[in-house]
């Protein structure tokens, strides 16, 4: 792969960004740090999920699934394992769950998709909370040194690579076929693409991915239980705050990603029982009033400030 | 010699209509086949079969004797069997360039970076689209959108080309610029099927055709022999749309 001068620019702004960021436990209080490590979970998870649902436009409400999978995976081996080689098991165990998942749906039209990713995540709960009762265990205590710094670090570290990867992919004939498959499959695989193939692989990406970020922030929740690590909530937040920014460019998400966390910040303080009503709310404003996210909208104005819209 | 195709007892059920019946044909190399009938006589269903849009329901298709039927739609175009469809389809939020260079990265000779470029470049060249591949399609008037339908497939260097009315809708100017352009592809050698209801076009680019009627091929022969048969005129104009 060849890179051309521009390419080394924006790399290299992308890697000066990241270390000022790295900074911020280094100067930021206990709650601005804690906000700090918010924003990366959602940059890295709303970030990956849009490279997969960008381009192919199949909604995944998966990422519950797998980041309770993670967190579950870190839960259960703390006790056996070094901490480092939790998230990397996470997310192996993780994608190839993601590949069977796409599978057995990404066949099928995307509503069928959506509804058992959805699924999924309900699912895995119900087991593990049978499993529970079964053993007589109500929750797994996740008691370690890791400090919020750490899982905030790791997160960048994984942020980083998320990008890296997408950028990757973008460039490669997996992008380009997955582009071709968001604007027409028949033609997609007239043309000679295998299709399936395609999109499974991709679907592992932010499969393996959220669970990952579970895996990195189980330390956090200090007590794993099913509601906690399979909260539906999550999966919606993540396409939210995709949809916001815009899944069109890789810097879509976290575009959506920061004034999100904020904002909901300020509204779960004032407004503790009506979250889900207004996250409602919220999802269905931006889908109607901001459809290509804050990207389309800075690409257009773009556009017209150069004069040919 | 063995044909490039051959099409043996090719039959299709849709519940109980069986729209191609068993068909039986053979395309050679560098040939031109009209494959012509009435509307609904099983003309696209027939590509459709060709290029493993669904699968057959009996019969055999071989290309250059490997069969490869009912096979999946992308293998079958890595083999080198490219399609256009009778509506136009395009990607509609990439440029021309995107469009055609879709064919040359995926088709049957897979290209990549600078290869695929040159390639789709060349082949918007070769269909009168030179110098405009920045464009969106949807910009393009109609006959330009078929055209970078025809460029994506020819950009993957296909062995068979298999075009479902694509001089259809075409006012009468453009009408002779497309039947002019698909002499250029026969004069080149390619070995084409084309579907058609234009009789000029029949006649000036069909090396030999086929005519279904009902799903059921009816006759054989030279573009002057099929037309001046009994049973083809009668199958014409026993339909509305003759
Ligand atoms: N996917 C399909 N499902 C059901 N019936 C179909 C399908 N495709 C074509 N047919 C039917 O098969 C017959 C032949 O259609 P077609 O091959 O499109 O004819 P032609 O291209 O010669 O006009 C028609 O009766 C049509 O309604
Ligand atoms: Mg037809």
């Amino acid at each position: 792969m060849r890179l051309s001068p521009k390419d080394w620019q924006g790399l290299t702004l992308a890697a000066i960004a990241l270390i000022v960021v790295a900074c911020l436990p280094l100067v930021a209080s206990g709650y601005q740090l804690s906000l700090g490590v918010t924003v990366a979970m959602y940059t890295v998870l709303a970030t990956s999920w849009a490279i997969f649902s960008g381009p192919t436009h199949y909604i995944s409400l998966a990422t519950a699934a797998f980041f309770g999978v993670g967190a579950y995976v870190t839960g259960i081996g703390i006790t056996y394992l070094p901490y480092w080689a939790l998230p990397l098991i996470a997310g192996v165990i993780a994608a190839v769950m993601a590949a069977l998942v796409g599978l057995a749906t990404l066949r099928l039209s995307g509503v069928y998709f959506v509804i058992f990713t959805l699924g999924l995540a309900e699912f895995l709960r119900q087991v593990i909370t049978w499993g529970q009762n079964i053993s007589g265990t109500k929750g797994i205590y996740v008691l370690t040194s890791i400090t919020e710094a750490h899982i905030f670090w790791q997160l960048l570290g994984l942020a980083a690579l998320v990008w890296l990867a997408g950028w990757a992919i973008g460039r490669s004939r997996l992008g380009f076929a997955l582009r071709i498959i968001g604007d027409d499959e028949v033609v997609a695989k007239h043309a000679g693409i295998d299709t399936a193939r395609a999109k499974i692989l991709l679907f592992m990406l932010p499969g393996g991915v959220a669970a990952m970020t579970g895996a990195i922030l189980a330390p956090r929740y200090v007590y794993i239980e099913p509601l906690i690590a399979f909260t539906p909530m999550l999966s919606f937040q993540v396409v939210i705050m995709a949809l916001l920014g815009g899944t069109g460019r890789l810097w879509g998400p976290i575009v959506g990603v920061i004034p999100f966390t904020f904002l909901w910040e300020a509204i779960s303080r004032s407004f503790p029982n009506q979250t889900t009503l207004l996250l409602g709310i919220a999802f269905l404003a931006i889908v109607y009033l901001l459809p290509k996210g804050f990207v389309g909208l800075i690409e257009s104005a773009r556009r017209r400030t150069e004069g040919w819209s | 010699m063995t044909p490039v195709l051959s099409l043996r007892g090719v039959t299709k059920r849709f519940g109980g209509l069986t729209a191609v019946n068993s068909m039986d044909f053979d395309v050679a190399e560098h040939e031109v086949l009209g494959l012509i009938g009435p509307n609904g006589s099983g003309k696209s269903t027939t590509l459709n079969l060709i290029s493993g849009a669904f699968p057959v329901s009996a019969g055999e298709i071989t290309l250059r004797g490997a069969p490869i039927t009912s096979m999946p739609a992308h293998l079958i175009a890595r083999r080198g069997i490219a399609r256009t469809f009778q509506l136009v389809r395009l990607l509609p939020h990439m440029t021309v360039l995107d469009n055609v260079r879709a064919g040359a990265v995926f088709g049957h000779r897979r290209r990549w970076g600078h290869e695929a470029d040159r390639i789709a470049a060349e082949m918007l060249d070769k269909v009168g689209l030179g110098g405009r591949g920045h464009l969106a399609v949807g910009q393009l008037t109609y006959i330009d959108t078929k055209r970078v339908e025809l460029a994506r497939l020819l950009a993957g260097e296909p062995k068979v080309l298999l075009l479902d009315e694509w001089l259809a809708g075409l006012n009468p100017t453009e009408l002779q610029d497309g039947i002019a352009l698909i002499k250029r592809l026969r004069d080149e050698g390619r070995t084409v099927i084309l579907v058609e209801h234009v009789m000029d076009a029949i006649r000036s680019l069909c090396d030999r055709c086929v005519v279904m009627a009902a799903g059921t091929k009816i006759a054989e022969g030279t573009p002057a022999e099929v037309l001046s048969d009994a049973t083809v005129i009668r199958a014409y104009l026993g339909d509305d749309d003759a």
